[in-house]
Order: C-alpha cells, then sequence, then structure tokens
C-alpha cells in the first residue's frame, strides 16, 4: 500500500482485449425493453408516482407513468411545479434512459490485483464491498486522521454522503457545483447585495422588458424555467440584448446581438456603467436609498467610455451606447442575467460583482421584472448527537487564500491530495459519488497525479466513467426514478417542496444512496446518527413537522406554501441588506479590507498564441453531463459532437465539413479522440466551440469484460482534456478555464508507423 | 374539421425534446425517428440569422404519399391526418420515394412509419406528445378549419412559411416567422 | 454561407443524407419489364400484320423468353420489398392513380398471355428446335403436349387461344404498351424527385424498352432478313431515345431552381461520366454506329451492338433510380 504510484487506471493496454473493444449498431440496443408492437400508454390509464429530476441540476418536480406491467413508460413534468410548469426539458422527457440503460453499474467492485500485476476489477457482493471501504477509511484514519478522507459529491445523492462524513468526523468537501461553476457569481452577488442567487436565480424574466444575457445561452443550457420565462418575454416584444463570441441560439431570438471579443466582458460592464451613470440612465432614488458607494463608483467609471470599450471588445461604441440606452429605458424591469457557470477567466468574481452593480444601477433587485425575493420552505433538520468537530476542514484548504470562498474548492482539496504537497490539511484518501473529476475539474494530468497518489479511493455513481477506473471499490447507485432522496425546498417565488419517490425498484443490485451511506455509517460505527431503518421515516418526520405528510405529497408530489414575506421591495420602503453597510455596496467595503479590488477594473486576460484558436465551450441542449451522454434516448439525439469552426479558418486549415480534427493545446497535449468539423459562421473567426462533456474514456476491465458507456465511448473530443491553462479567481478560488488555446491537427497523431 | 400545427421559429431552441417525447410516446426504435430538428443559418458573421424548425410529416392536403400507395395502406383519415395500416403495408417504399420531406421510413419490422399527429391522443382532446411537453411552447396543434381557434388566429395573424410549397402538396404545417 | 443541416441525430439508413432505399432490384425490375414490353410488342404486331412466318422467331419464338424475364422481374420487386410475407395485399385491391398498383396488375396479365402465346406455337417451336437439331428440348415440349392432351383447363386455354389469336394478340399488344408505358410512368409519378418529376420520362422509357426488345431479337434470331429490320427499327429507336434526352436535360436546365439542380447531376454532377459516356456514348451512339456499318454492308457481329444497348438500357434506369433519388426539392425561405 506505501508504493507511491500504486494506481494504474483500469483499462485494457495495448491491444489486450482489442476484440472485445467493438461497440454493437446503434439500432440493436433498446430492443430488450421498448416493446415491438406500437401500443401507446395514456396518461390517465397509467399509475404516477412523484418524481423530481435528476438529470440536470433545475431539479424539475414530474411524474413517473407506469403500465400494467409495472414498466416506466414516460415522465412528464407536474403542472403545479415552478421549476418546469408542466413542461420537462428533453433531458428529462428523456431520462428514463437512464434507468433503462444497460451500460450502468450494476453490481459492486473491487480492485484485484493479478498474478502478473494487472489491476482490474472484480464482482463482488455488498458486504465485501462494503467491508473494504470500512477498512479503507478506518486506514486512512489510522495513519493520517479522518480530516484526510475527501468527499467530491454532486446532485441530490451528495447531502446522504455529507450526512455520513459529517458524522465520522470529516468536513474535507466540496462539489464541482462551487469552483468550477457557480461560485464566483455567488460571490460577487454576496458581495454586493449580501445574498447570493442559487437555484433557480431568482430573475422575474416572465415580468421583464429587458434582458441583457453575458455569455448565457439559455436555451441551450436548457435551465427549464427560465427558457420558458424567456419564451414569454419574445411573445411580449421584450427586449433581448446578448453577448457573445458565438451566435447563440439566444442571440439569433435577440434583439440585439453584441459579437464580444471573449474575456472583455468587464470592459463592456464598466462601459455600460458609465454610460448609464453619465446619462442619469440609472434609477435614481432606488440609488439613493440602497446603494453604497455610488460617488466612488462614478468617479471609477469615468475612464471607462464607451469608445475606450469599443477597443477591447470590438464591439462598436454606437452599439455599446444604444444597449446601455436600452437597459436604462428598460429600468427597472431590467435584468442583466448573472449567468450560471460563471469560472471564465479567473477574474469571474469582479465580472459577476460587475453585473451585480449594474443591476442595482438599474433598481432591478427586489423589484418587479428584476430579481425578486424568493422564499423556501424551511424544513427542520432530523434529530442526531451533535456532529464531532474535525481537527481541520475544507476551510483550513481554502479560506485563508480566497476570502469569498463559500464552499469547499474541489481542485484545492484535490490540490492537497498531490504526492508534493507537504503541508498540514493532507487529502491521501477521496470518495466520489456522482462526480466524475476527469471531466469537471480542469488540467487532466494534475488530476491523475492526484489520483494515482491516493490510498485509497470509493466511487459511487450510476454510470462506470473516467473516475471509475481509479477506484478502490466501486457501489453501483440507483437512479433517481428508484430511489428515494431529501425533499425538494427550492426558493421560489412561492415556497414549495416536492418528493421524489422510487417509481420502481433498482435494477441489478444497485442501492439508493441513503442506503449506501447508512450501511456504511454503520460499519464505521455512527448508529446514533442512523436511528432509523428507511428513509421515508426521516421525510415522513420532516414532512409532518410542517404540516404535510409522506401520504399527502405521494399523491401532490409537489406543495406550495403561503408566503409569508413580499416577492418585492415596497414603495421607499427600509430594507436591510445583509453587508456591512447594510446597503447594496456598489463599493465592496469588504474587499476593500481584503485587499481585492473594491470596484471592478479591467484587465487583459492576454492574448491567443500565433497559431492558436480559442477553445469556447459550452452546452448543448439534450446533455448536461458526461453521464446523459450515453442516455440512449439522449444519445440518439445527439450522438457526437461537432467542431464549430469559422469558414475563414476552415479555408486557410483546408478543412471540408465532417472531416475528422485533433487538436492540441500550447502545452502539447494531443486530444485522445478526433471530432468531426462543423463549418459555420456563427463562431467567431479565431475560436473554435466545443460542446461539453464529450470525449469519454472511461473504460474499465470487470472480471475479464469491458464494461463502459458504449455509445459515447471515445466519441469527439473532451474540451476538459484540453483545458491546461487554469486560472484561479482570487476572492474565490474558482478556476478560470476559458483562456485556453487549441491547434487543429488534421493527420492522425495516432495513425501506426508503417514497420518497416 | 383539418388539424394542423403552428411552430414558432422565434421562439423554438432546438431542443428536441419533440423528438425525445415523440420517440417515447409512439415506441419509435433506436435509430429512427419521426421528428426531427432542421437548424437554419444565413449570413456572415457577425450579421446572422438562425431559426430552427422542428420537422415532420406535414399531413399535407395533396398526398402524393397515400396516391402512389398500392395496397391502400397508407390513407387519410379524419381530420386530414396520414397514416400508414401496418397490416396492409408491403413495404414497397413508394410513398417514401414520392415524399419530398424524407418524413417516412422503413420501420424495422418492415412496414413504413411515421408521424401521426398522435391522433391516440388527439382522439382524447389532447395534444400531440412533441406539441405536449414543449418547453418554449413555441408549437401549436389544432383544427385550421375553425377560424376561432388558436392556430388559426395564429396564422392568420403571422408571417409565416410552410416547407417546400414548390412539390405542390399544400403541407399542413406553417412556420411562424 | 447558407448552412441547411440537421440539428438531432436521424441517421436512418437511406434516408440521410438523401433517400436512398431503391437500387439495382428496381432497376433490374424496370429494365426486365421494358424489355419484355419490347419483345411482346413486336410479336403481336408483327403476328397482327400477317408477318407470323416471315418473321418467325420475333413472333413465335422470342415470347417464349418473356414469361421469365417477367417472373425474375417479379422476383427482383418482391425481393425488394421490406415487408415481404404481405406481398399478397398488392393483389387484393386496385389502385388506379398508383403506378405501382397497375403496374403490378398488368404484369399478372402480361404474365399470363405471355405463357399462353408461346404456348399455342408448341409445333412451330418444336419445329423451330428440331431443325436446328436442338432435340434436348423434347422433355418440355413432350410436356407441354400431355398438358395440353390430359388436362381441361390447360387444353381450354391453350385451344381457346389458338382460334381467338387475334384477338389476344390486341389484348397483349395493348398490355405490352402499357407495361412499356408503366416502366416510365413509375418513376415520373413521384414528382418529390425533380428529375423524376418530368413528361419525357415516360416515352423515353417506352422508347428505350422497345429498343432493348428489338435488340433482344436482333441478338437471337438467325435470320438475315429478321434480323436487318430490327436493326433498322432499333436505329431508328436509338435516334428517338436521343433526341428524349437532349430534351429532358434541356428542359431541367430551363425549370427553376429544384430541376437545374437535378439536371446539373449529369452537367458536371457525379452521373455526368456514367450518363454520357457509358450510357449515351456506349449504350446508344456507338451501337448506332456500329448498325449503320453493318447496313452498308460491312461485317459486324450482330451480338456485338444488341448486347451493347441491352447493356447500355438497363445501364440507363440504374442511374435513372439513382440519380433521382439524390435528386430533391431544396429547402428555400
Amino acid at each position: 500500500m506505501g508504493k507511491l504510484n500504486r494506481r494504474d487506471f483500469i483499462k485494457i493496454s495495448g491491444g489486450a482485449a482489442a476484440g472485445a473493444m467493438v461497440t454493437p449498431p446503434l439500432t440493436n440496443i433498446f430492443q430488450s425493453f421498448v416493446s415491438k408492437k406500437e401500443k401507446h400508454l395514456l396518461e390517465g390509464e397509467a399509475t404516477k408516482v412523484s418524481t423530481v429530476c435528476e438529470v440536470c441540476f433545475w431539479n424539475c418536480a414530474g411524474w413517473v407513468y407506469k403500465d400494467r406491467e409495472n414498466n416506466i413508460r414516460k415522465v412528464i413534468g407536474n403542472d403545479i411545479d415552478p421549476h418546469c410548469n408542466g413542461r420537462l426539458c428533453p433531458r428529462g422527457t428523456g431520462g428514463l434512459g437512464m434507468y433503462y440503460d444497460n451500460d450502468r453499474l450494476k453490481t459492486p467492485l473491487i480492485r484485484v490485483k493479478s498474478k502478473d500485476g494487472k489491476q482490474s476489477f472484480r464482482k463482488a457482493t455488498w458486504d465485501e464491498a462494503l467491508d473494504v471501504i470500512e477498512k479503507g477509511m478506518k486506514n486512512i484514519e489510522k495513519k493520517y486522521g479522518k480530516e484526510s478522507m475527501a468527499l467530491l459529491f454532486h446532485g441530490k445523492t451528495g447531502p446522504h454522503f455529507e450526512h455520513l462524513f459529517k458524522a465520522w468526523g470529516s468536513d474535507t468537501m466540496g462539489e464541482p457545483a462551487g469552483a468550477q461553476c457557480l461560485i464566483t457569481r455567488e460571490a460577487g452577488f454576496i458581495a454586493t447585495y449580501g445574498s447570493g442567487l442559487g437555484s433557480p436565480e431568482p430573475t422575474d424574466i416572465t415580468n421583464a422588458d429587458c434582458l441583457v444575457l453575458l455569455g448565457h445561452h439559455i436555451g441551450e443550457n436548457m435551465h427549464n424555467g427560465h427558457v420558458q420565462d424567456v419564451s414569454t418575454l419574445i411573445d411580449r416584444g421584450g427586449t433581448i440584448i446578448t453577448v457573445d463570441p458565438r451566435f447563440s441560439t439566444m442571440a439569433a431570438h435577440s434583439t440585439s446581438w453584441l459579437p464580444i471579443k471573449p474575456g472583455t466582458d468587464i470592459a463592456l460592464l464598466l462601459a455600460w456603467m458609465n454610460v448609464i451613470i453619465n446619462e442619469e440612465l440609472y434609477d435614481r432614488d432606488y440609488v439613493a436609498k440602497y446603494t453604497y458607494g455610488f460617488e466612488e463608483l462614478k468617479q471609477h467609471v469615468q475612464k471607462y467610455s464607451p469608445e475606450w470599450a469599443a477597443g477591447i471588445t470590438t464591439i462598436p461604441a454606437g452599439d455599446i451606447y444604444k444597449s446601455a440606452r436600452q437597459m436604462g429605458g428598460g429600468s427597472p424591469r431590467t435584468i442583466v442575467h448573472p449567468g450560471r457557470h460563471t469560472a471564465w477567466y479567473g477574474d469571474d468574481t469582479q465580472r459577476t460583482r460587475a453585473i451585480a452593480i449594474l443591476n442595482a444601477l438599474l433598481g432591478a433587485w427586489g423589484r418587479k421584472g428584476g430579481f425578486y425575493f424568493t422564499e423556501k420552505v424551511k424544513l427542520p433538520k432530523e434529530v442526531h448527537p451533535p456532529f464531532p468537530k474535525p481537527k481541520w476542514t475544507w476551510k483550513n484548504i481554502s479560506k485563508e487564500k480566497h476570502k469569498m470562498a463559500i464552499m469547499g474548492i474541489t481542485n484545492e482539496i484535490m490540490d492537497n491530495g498531490l504526492p508534493e504537497y507537504k503541508g498540514p490539511y493532507k487529502v491521501k484518501g477521496m470518495f466520489f459519488t456522482a462526480t466524475n473529476p476527469i471531466q469537471s475539474i480542469p488540467d487532466e494530468d494534475k488530476i491523475k497525479r492526484i489520483l494515482e497518489n491516493q490510498e485509497f479511493i470509493v466511487v459511487v455513481d450510476t454510470m462506470p466513467s473516467e473516475i471509475t477506473g481509479y477506484a478502490d471499490v466501486v457501489l453501483p447507485e440507483a437512479t433517481y426514478l428508484e430511489r428515494l432522496d431529501h425533499i425538494r425546498t427550492s426558493h421560489h417565488k412561492s415556497p414549495n417542496i416536492a418528493l421524489r419517490y422510487p417509481a420502481v425498484k433498482p435494477r441489478w443490485e444497485s442501492k439508493p444512496g441513503w442506503w449506501i451511506a447508512r450501511e456504511i455509517g454503520l460499519r464505521l460505527g455512527l448508529k446514533d446518527f442512523y436511528e432509523w431503518e428507511d428513509f421515508e421515516e426521516v421525510l415522513d418526520w420532516q414532512l409532518k413537522q410542517v404540516g404535510s405528510s409522506m401520504e399527502e405529497m405521494k399523491k401532490l408530489g409537489v406543495k406550495h406554501f403561503p408566503r409569508k414575506t413580499p416577492i418585492y421591495l415596497k414603495k421607499d420602503e427600509d430594507y436591510w441588506f445583509n453587508t456591512n453597510t447594510g446597503k447594496i455596496e456598489l463599493y465592496s467595503t469588504d474587499f476593500a479590507e481584503w485587499g481585492y479590488d473594491p470596484m471592478p477594473t479591467y484587465k487583459p486576460h492576454g492574448d491567443i498564441p500565433a497559431g492558436y484558436l480559442r477553445l469556447i465551450y459550452g452546452r448543448i441542449p439534450m446533455h448536461t453531463f458526461g453521464r446523459t451522454l450515453n442516455n440512449p434516448y439522449l444519445n440518439e439525439l445527439k450522438n457526437e459532437p461537432k467542431l464549430w469552426v469559422n469558414p475563414k479558418v476552415a479555408r486557410i486549415y483546408g478543412l471540408n465539413n465532417e472531416q475528422e480534427v485533433w487538436l492540441q493545446n500550447p502545452k502539447g497535449k494531443i486530444s485522445s479522440f478526433s471530432i468531426k468539423v462543423r463549418i459555420t459562421e456563427r463562431i467567431r473567426h479565431n475560436s473554435v466551440f466545443l460542446p461539453h462533456g464529450f470525449g469519454n474514456k472511461g473504460r474499465i476491465f470487470v472480471d475479464g469484460k469491458v464494461q463502459e458507456m458504449h455509445l459515447t465511448y471515445g466519441r469527439g473530443i473532451s474540451d476538459a482534456e484540453m483545458i491546461s491553462n487554469v486560472l484561479i479567481d482570487p476572492e474565490t478560488g474558482g478556476t478560470g478555464m476559458k483562456n485556453n488555446f487549441v491547434k487543429i491537427l488534421t493527420d492522425n497523431p495516432y495513425k501506426k508507423e508503417t514497420t518497416s | 374539421m383539418r388539424y394542423g400545427m403552428a411552430i414558432e421559429v422565434n421562439k423554438c431552441v432546438g431542443c428536441a425534446d419533440c423528438v425525445v417525447a415523440c420517440q417515447i410516446e409512439n415506441n419509435v426504435p433506436m435509430g429512427y425517428s419521426r421528428d426531427w430538428i432542421m437548424e437554419h443559418v444565413t449570413g456572415t458573421y457577425p450579421v446572422l440569422n438562425m431559426h430552427f424548425e422542428s420537422q415532420r410529416c406535414n399531413h399535407c392536403d395533396d398526398t402524393p404519399c397515400v396516391r402512389t400507395c398500392p395496397t391502400g395502406a397508407s390513407h387519410v383519415i379524419e381530420g386530414g391526418i396520414v397514416k400508414v395500416a401496418q397490416d396492409d403495408c408491403i413495404g414497397c417504399g413508394a410513398c417514401i420515394e414520392a415524399c419530398p420531406y424524407d418524413a417516412r421510413y422503413f420501420h424495422p419490422d418492415g412496414y413504413v412509419d411515421k408521424c401521426t399527429f398522435c391522433d391516440h391522443r388527439v382522439e382524447e382532446g389532447l395534444d400531440p406528445a412533441c406539441v405536449s411537453v414543449c418547453p418554449t411552447t413555441c408549437m401549436h396543434f389544432g383544427d385550421l378549419d375553425n377560424p376561432d381557434s388558436e392556430i388559426s388566429k395564429l396564422i392568420n395573424s403571422r408571417e409565416n412559411f410552410t416547407l417546400i410549397p414548390e412539390a405542390g402538396t399544400a403541407p399542413q404545417i406553417f412556420y411562424l416567422k | 454561407m447558407k448552412e441547411y443541416i440537421l440539428d438531432t441525430t436521424r441517421d436512418i439508413h437511406g434516408l440521410y443524407p438523401h433517400v436512398h432505399i431503391w437500387g439495382f432490384p428496381i432497376a433490374a425490375y424496370l429494365f426486365l419489364g421494358g424489355l419484355a414490353a419490347g419483345i411482346l410488342l413486336f410479336a403481336t404486331l408483327y403476328y397482327l400484320k400477317g408477318k407470323a412466318d416471315d418473321m418467325p422467331f420475333t413472333v413465335k419464338i422470342a415470347p417464349i423468353f418473356t414469361f421469365i424475364i417477367i417472373m425474375l422481374g417479379l422476383m427482383l420487386l418482391v425481393f425488394d420489398l421490406h415487408h415481404k410475407l404481405y406481398v399478397f395485399k398488392l393483389f387484393m385491391t386496385f389502385r388506379i392513380e398508383s403506378p405501382m398498383s397497375w403496374g403490378a396488375w398488368t404484369l399478372v396479365g402480361v404474365s399470363i398471355f405471355s405463357l399462353l402465346w408461346p404456348l399455342s406455337y408448341i409445333d412451330d417451336i418444336e419445329k423451330y428446335l428440331h431443325d436446328r437439331g436442338w432435340r434436348r428440348l423434347d422433355v418440355v415440349t413432350k410436356f407441354i403436349r400431355d398438358l395440353e392432351h390430359n388436362w381441361l383447363i390447360p387444353r381450354f386455354l391453350i385451344i381457346s387461344f389458338r382460334k381467338y389469336r387475334t384477338f389476344f394478340a390486341y389484348i397483349l399488344l395493348i398490355l405490352s404498351i402499357i407495361l412499356g408505358i408503366y416502366t416510365g410512368i413509375l418513376l415520373s409519378a413521384f414528382n418529390a424527385h425533380p428529375l423524376w418529376n418530368n413528361p419525357i420520362l415516360g416515352p423515353l422509357f417506352l422508347t428505350s424498352g422497345i429498343s432493348t426488345g428489338s435488340a433482344f431479337v436482333m441478338w437471337l434470331s438467325n435470320n438475315k432478313k429478321e434480323r436487318r429490320l430490327m436493326s433498322n427499327i432499333d436505329m431508328a429507336l436509338i435516334a428517338i431515345e436521343l433526341f428524349f434526352i437532349i430534351h429532358m436535360v434541356m428542359g431541367l436546365q430551363a425549370g427553376p431552381e429544384a430541376f437545374k439542380l437535378a439536371g446539373s447531376l449529369f452537367l458536371g454532377g457525379p452521373f455526368t461520366v456514367t450518363f454520357w459516356i457509358l450510357f449515351v456514348g456506349f449504350g446508344l451512339i456507338l451501337p448506332f454506329v456500329l448498325e449503320a456499318f453493318e447496313l452498308k454492308g460491312y461485317h459486324i457481329p450482330p451480338a456485338l451492338p444488341a448486347l451493347l444497348v441491352l447493356i447500355g438500357g438497363f445501364l440507363f434506369r440504374i442511374i435513372m433510380v439513382q440519380a433521382g433519388q439524390v435528386s430533391e426539392y431544396p429547402f428555400i425561405h
């Protein structure tokens, strides 16, 4: 166990089992459950079970419809759910494919070493696997302390394992949804308004007159509620201004599209402030009553004129004036959308601060057509003894470096697992649930070194992925359609709760997250924290405390509660913001104290190296994560990505549509797989666009057989693989991933040399 | 009674919810589809136009597919919905060749399959599956003969186009600009 | 730049990037249909002109092959169906608007008559064979005679056919013309494909079918007079064909966008070489020249131009089936 580089990624090396790699034809997968005779099942004839979608983080509530043979036939949105209003997105509609996917993890797996030193997995019973986990975790505890076992998680299954880790005594945890996604945005808004945005973002788009999107591609990201809201905005003839280097779907539906040079958003935002302040387009009463630091801001933005910004952003000054006036005209029913994935250029907290400030100038916060005040049902916490206090937590790792690290910074937790890390907060064991750091955390080579340096790795997931190959123990989790999870208590316009109830029994030997966490907990001697047999008991008790019950929720799916606080600010209402000054801080007193810029400034990010193109990545509406790619229904919608290339670039490289190319980044890393070219005017001439999540290479070897996501394995290029230049946001520790560049290779770099 | 569809391309985001909903509702085998999304881009960066079209059988008024069918398997039912009777279809492919929209395909079981406007749902007063799930509500289904129906009003009040009108099939799916 | 792309995965075999569901079997079926029509046309026509004895091969012998040719064609058609077990449904109804339907019925009629026609000439056929010293087929002729003598229904059919041969000749003549037109109309009924959506296609296929029929007779007949006559007819037919082809290509060029695109398949497009050099060059002009030389008295093996015409005719149908499916209406709006 002591040897450092002991962890081989479990895969087939060389031509060892080349015969097993043949992928079966697309048409043959599914026949096992799609009955041949066309038989329709109308919703009225079916039995229905309430669910909360887990295909993405929007967590829409819906109904699972089953036929007489108890087969899941469809999932349809719950009409009274404010996240989806009865209409799921393609991923939610096709969510049942996750359940039917035959590539799922089926049994627990344990890493074994054969006599010749080859490592592979063997199928194991739950008892065997849980015993290994108990031994492994206790071993980490003995050698390094419980804190050295880190938890990396995502989604609704996370809380079960958070509970387990906290009960055991480790608070070394984080989720990529923070540092790789929205932490910078939350930090920017907290610094300004004293409160973050959460999910769903409380943007009152349905009542807005003007919506500004900065690199936020609603419609491609399928944030269901917002997509629907924007649709109503289009119906009402509202103004939509989209700022994007790519002609996104929303850009096409916008009143105006500002094709910005990537990485210069802050310049544009400052220039907008300049116009809005100087032309007095801001909400004067609102700014006077609720904000702090207006005069400083006014002084600060004087040098950022549209003419200045035009040179940086490549957007004509006239367009900047025009769009600023449109925004001012809509005020306060103007929303400058904060976006969600905002880990871009390493100054992202400042960028979202600028967005927050702009919204404050327009008087949007707490106003109809701007940002509404949310309210959420507070369910009582389950009763258990107090959690033990760890010697150190994620806060020790990140909080000292980044004052605005409001949650575990995954990349820094992982960094402490590097062999060269000599500090006091060593991470020597990792527990992953529903997250795959190879695709979600940048700098793959480093991540691999970290994983190779771990002494114990557990993976709990529904699908095999890259991380599965690094595990000592793999536990198959039930999909969201087969399991019970915490009640969804979303903050929204109307406080509401939603129930995810198992519609069917888990397939094969998979188990729900709560069961897995509890079993591990019992083995670790945490009986006091699990004084229930079935998680349903906990939920029933919680629900009864707020005047509902399991029985009622099974019937309703979603329950609304009356609001107790106003949704918008009343006219001239006195309002205390949770900041040092009690006001919206245009000038951040905290930032000034901590040595960050109290007001955003524009800093250039460095230009594209010669011979390279900027790598722009983003979502496509039919996929969320690596794991949705293998959902047979969603794979059917889009089974391989295309690399968007401008015709000018195509001419220079001599590229044709559908041509296979490879990518190489400035550090010399070449993509594992190839990708087909799409020549399109929708992308800026010096950039390429790649949809996120493809290029899966998570192939594992179980009892002599290959297991992989066979529909998506090796298809396309993973953007994460190409990202090596990571810019750390000083305020939060978030990873800026958009300053990355690639070169297009037209010749197969893996072509075997002809042997003479 | 004349069923038709109106699709607002100014709202459609091309998410393909309609495609997956159809696949699930109608047990369309994997690798096949009754509806699909086309993306239409014109212009030169940065002066561009784009829209998506959710396409399927146009349930035309003038049906070359039904005309060329040698057995009568392809037929029109009440409301102008074009259907294929599986047990009458010999799989000759004449209707596939006759359709300018490539809306028909050979089901792996041999017969020709296509969009039915989800007539089994329409009978029950429901919208077709594709329309019922659309997150942007850009799709509308209804009676074109009734001037007071939502769809008639939309088509009459907004600029619209149909696909390949020059093929002379009088398609009944209208794309609203 | 204009982009019109499929955004979802819909790689159904045979639908993208363009429809490709008809291939070799349909082309062969159309060729065989045209060939049978041509042979029967000459047989019935010259019988009605009272030249049965002057042109024994054309009238009496050649039709033997038509039944085999038609059966082969029908087999190919059934082979191409995707729902083969349901093929009987084709004969449960008659749909006047569907060329496929009336073609199927025509074929049934033609196949019955094309079987009875040579049966009614069984004596002449036997004599023809014996003249050439072919006695190996006596088993067959003997079997047919047994059939005629011992079985009531064949006896009734064959005898009445002999008795009213003129009447049946008229019917068969009409049926063979319908069959010839049908092989052209079948494609031109599909106006979803601009290349096929073309009034010239019917006459062109008919002419080509008759031309292959004459070539067939020319090839197998050993009657010099017959061969010479067929050669003359064939040359005329080739000339008409060439006229139709030029007319078709020019017509496409003069049409709207979709038709121009269809025409460009032969004018610089992927079918240019096969169409102009292989079909028009080697399948029409070369045999025409060879036949002309033969008429002038040069010695040309008669099989050569005949086979060129036959192969050319087959190639023409393959090209038209393939190119037609490539030609689609572009989405313009």
